[in-house]
């Protein structure tokens, strides 16, 4: 019976919780768009199904749009800002009526913005003429927020790239950075050993970054995202190995003598990392210069504490992952030094794998209270007050949630598909996108 | 200018000489040397001394494998020195010499006894043939001695851990103690074997508090061997975490075999 009342409670609770937490994220305010779709010219007609689709996603994804049902958009679909011709009485229902802005304001479309355009061939180059109206205005000249062209190659890559541009150009108009430019760096075994890959955040892309061809996971970018750190079996045992992301090869970083050090994490601005070693016998945490030097030992337990993450906006505040409750491992915060320490979860079940957002507000973490070992879902908790929401459930296992550059999106790891793969999601658990679908995919970073 | 003063003196001699011989060619031959006074009241001259006799010299056997000892024997009458070659060198002098001698070659080899005295030398030669060994059954005994990590693969067993605990339950530490005995024996036959402790954890933890619970768990069956007396520098931990699982099953069963201690000879 206590039991049942403290479930419901904590139903009633998530429930309240929900809409404070995640409206603070993603926002409740969203003006409504259209895309209509792009045609093409010549070879460049190949390419616009790609084009299309990356357009629609980018906005989407952003999340700072409502997007209008494409079912409702009218037939005749303008090309060019010339296509537009201002009626004498606007009729919705006069099908051969030219295109006007009241076909997009009006319902059934509703919309206040409208992104069409089109694409052709132009010296072998492709070439992407967008455009960008607010539908709202009295006539076309008055509409126009963005005329642009977009060059790339006539090929998938060139209309990815001009898809991406066009998006971003669009967002900016909002003050939102695109995600188009941001990476993804997870760890896959599909070439036959746990290496770091990367890719773009639309799944685009995929790449091989390692080959260490033993066992290389727990990739962690600089905030410059010019390093990539990692662990990687040495002959020393699992330990942090860096990469220039810039020329690719590795740089130094000095190892503590232990047989585990792993979780490396920088700072915000960073010169420094933090991590977990295994100095003392049990895995405690440390903090060191970018290098491995100046080594200085922040934790004091003799129970194992890993994962720990500073917070990227007070650069003070670390979060981390410990067992010292006595419980199984457990959300705690302190502040640099290891003073103030603060349980953040409740005791209940496994939490583990936190990442900060940009904001520093809310940490994404993965968690199996209410459920069996080993099941982990992810939740974001509100660091100030403590309150938590639960964004995935009855979905197979998920862990090793990541924030995007724009603290509105979240990668993670999820099994429901039968493998662990690599996925993305609004933070508020929709929008849920799968990004890898060959061997098997962990561990995902999100870098600008 | 030295030279062809020098040269020119020499040719007014010779021309001088030209003429010296063709004008002396009347004068008498020089008497020949007087006869040496003759010996008389000295003792009679000795007899001619005989050689040295070398009644025999042989090497037994004759024919030896490599490595097998031959065994020279001579006897010697009437010698002022005796030696033999092949670095053996002198075997003494006297009316009598007789010896033996016993030698290694490694080829096959001709002996030399040379005998001397006044009246003059005489040698024997004996040739020991040395063959080679015939091939041994390699260097292998005839039981295989297994490798290092052979036996610790046999005899040396896991221990076992409750889900994300580190600390030796009671059957874990029987198998470590029994480890720890075997250990012992083993390392006095493998003087030069080193171990490696490989911590594991099942798959439910996460990777990340895993390879730091799989490193404790090392940690732990390393302290408690060497307590019970097995040299630590013989004993290397490495924690593996969850990535080395030796079971995929997704049952309790499967993951009690994979929270582990497992080791590895080197």
């Amino acid at each position: 019976m206590k039991k049942l009342i403290l479930l419901l409670t904590a139903t009633v609770l998530i429930a309240q919780q929900r809409p404070d937490i995640i409206g603070q994220i993603v926002g409740t305010q969203k003006a409504t768009i259209a895309i209509a779709d792009m045609r093409g010219a010549g070879r460049a007609a190949e390419q616009t199904a790609v084009v299309n689709s990356t357009i629609f996603r980018d906005i989407e994804d952003a999340a700072i749009f409502k997007m209008a049902p494409k079912s409702m958009y009218p037939l005749k679909v303008p090309q060019r800002p010339q296509d537009f011709r201002k009626p004498l009485q606007y009729d919705p229902n006069n099908r051969n009526a030219d295109p006007w802005l009241m076909d997009w304001s009006e319902p059934p479309v509703n919309a206040e913005y409208l992104a069409f355009g089109y694409t052709a061939e132009q010296d072998g180059q492709l070439v992407l003429f967008g455009w960008l109206f607010n539908v709202r205005q009295p006539d076309a000249a008055a509409a126009q927020v963005i005329g642009k062209l977009y060059f790339g190659p006539m090929d998938e890559t060139g209309a990815r790239k001009v898809a991406h541009e066009f998006a971003a150009d669009i967002l900016k108009q909002f003050g939102v950075e695109s995600l188009a430019g941001s990476k993804v760096y997870y760890v896959s075994n599909r070439s036959g050993h746990k290496e770091i890959w990367s890719m773009d955040y639309d799944g685009g892309n995929q790449k091989q970054v390692t080959s260490y061809s033993t066992i290389t996971t727990m990739p962690s970018v600089s905030p410059d995202a010019t390093r990539l750190a990692f662990t990687s079996w040495t002959s020393n045992g699992p330990q942090i190995l860096v990469h220039s992301l810039e020329t690719l090869r590795r740089i130094p970083f000095y190892n503590p003598r232990a047989g585990v050090n792993q979780n490396a994490s920088y700072t915000p601005d960073g010169k420094q990392m933090v991590f977990s070693s295994s100095v003392s016998g049990y895995s405690q945490l440390y903090i060191a210069n970018a290098d491995g030097s100046n080594l200085k030992r922040i934790t004091q337990t003799r129970v194992v504490e890993v994962e720990p993450k500073v917070n990227p906006k007070t650069g003070n505040d670390i979060v981390f992952v410990s067992g010292r409750s006595g419980v199984s491992p457990q959300l705690y915060r302190m502040n640099i030094e290891g003073a103030d320490v603060q349980r953040l979860t409740t005791g209940e079940g496994q939490a583990t794998n936190p990442s900060w957002n940009p904001q520093g507000t809310h940490v994404a973490f993965a968690w199996t209270r209410g459920y069996d070992p080993g099941n982990f879902n992810i939740f974001v908790m509100d660091v100030a007050t403590g309150n938590y929401v639960q964004l995935t459930s009855g979905a197979g296992r998920n862990e090793n949630p990541t924030w995007a550059p724009d603290g509105k999106h979240i990668v993670f790891a999820s099994d429901r598909g039968g493998r662990m793969q690599i996925w993305s999601m609004l933070a508020d658990g929709t929008q849920l996108r799968q990004l890898t679908s060959s061997g098997i995919n962990e561990k995902p970073v999100w870098s600008k | 200018m030295t030279t062809k003063r020098s040269s020119t003196a020499l040719a007014i001699a010779l021309s001088l000489s030209f003429f010296a011989v063709g004008c002396k060619k009347k004068v008498p031959a020089p008497p020949p040397p007087p006869p040496p006074p003759a010996k008389v009241d000295t003792p009679a001259p000795k007899a001619p001394v005989a050689r040295p006799i070398i009644r025999f010299f042989t090497a037994e056997p004759t024919s030896i494998e490599r490595g097998q000892a031959s065994s020279l024997k001579w006897e010697v009458v009437g010698a002022d020195s005796a030696s033999i070659n092949q670095g053996i060198g002198s075997i003494g002098a006297g009316a009598n010499i007789a010896g033996n001698r016993s030698v290694f070659p490694s080829s096959t080899t001709t002996y030399t006894l040379t005998a001397r005295n006044a009246g003059g030398e005489a040698s024997e030669s004996v040739t020991v043939n040395v063959t080679a060994p015939p091939a041994k059954p390699a260097p292998t005994p005839a039981p295989a001695k297994a490798s290092f990590s052979e036996v610790i693969a046999r005899d040396i067993n896991d221990a076992f851990f409750d889900f994300d605990k580190s600390d030796l339950r009671e059957d874990a530490r029987n198998t470590l103690t029994q480890n720890a005995d075997k250990l012992k024996a083993i390392f006095r036959d493998y003087p030069n074997g080193s171990l490696t402790l490989e911590g594991h954890a099942d798959e439910r933890g996460s990777a990340e508090y895993n390879l730091g619970l799989g490193d404790r768990r090392a940690i732990a069956a390393k302290e408690f061997l060497t307590q019970l007396g097995v040299p630590a520098d013989r004993l290397r931990t490495l924690s593996y975490g969850k990535e080395r699982p030796q079971c995929t099953d997704n049952n309790e069963g499967c993951w009690q075999k994979n929270r582990r201690v497992h080791f590895t000879g080197q």
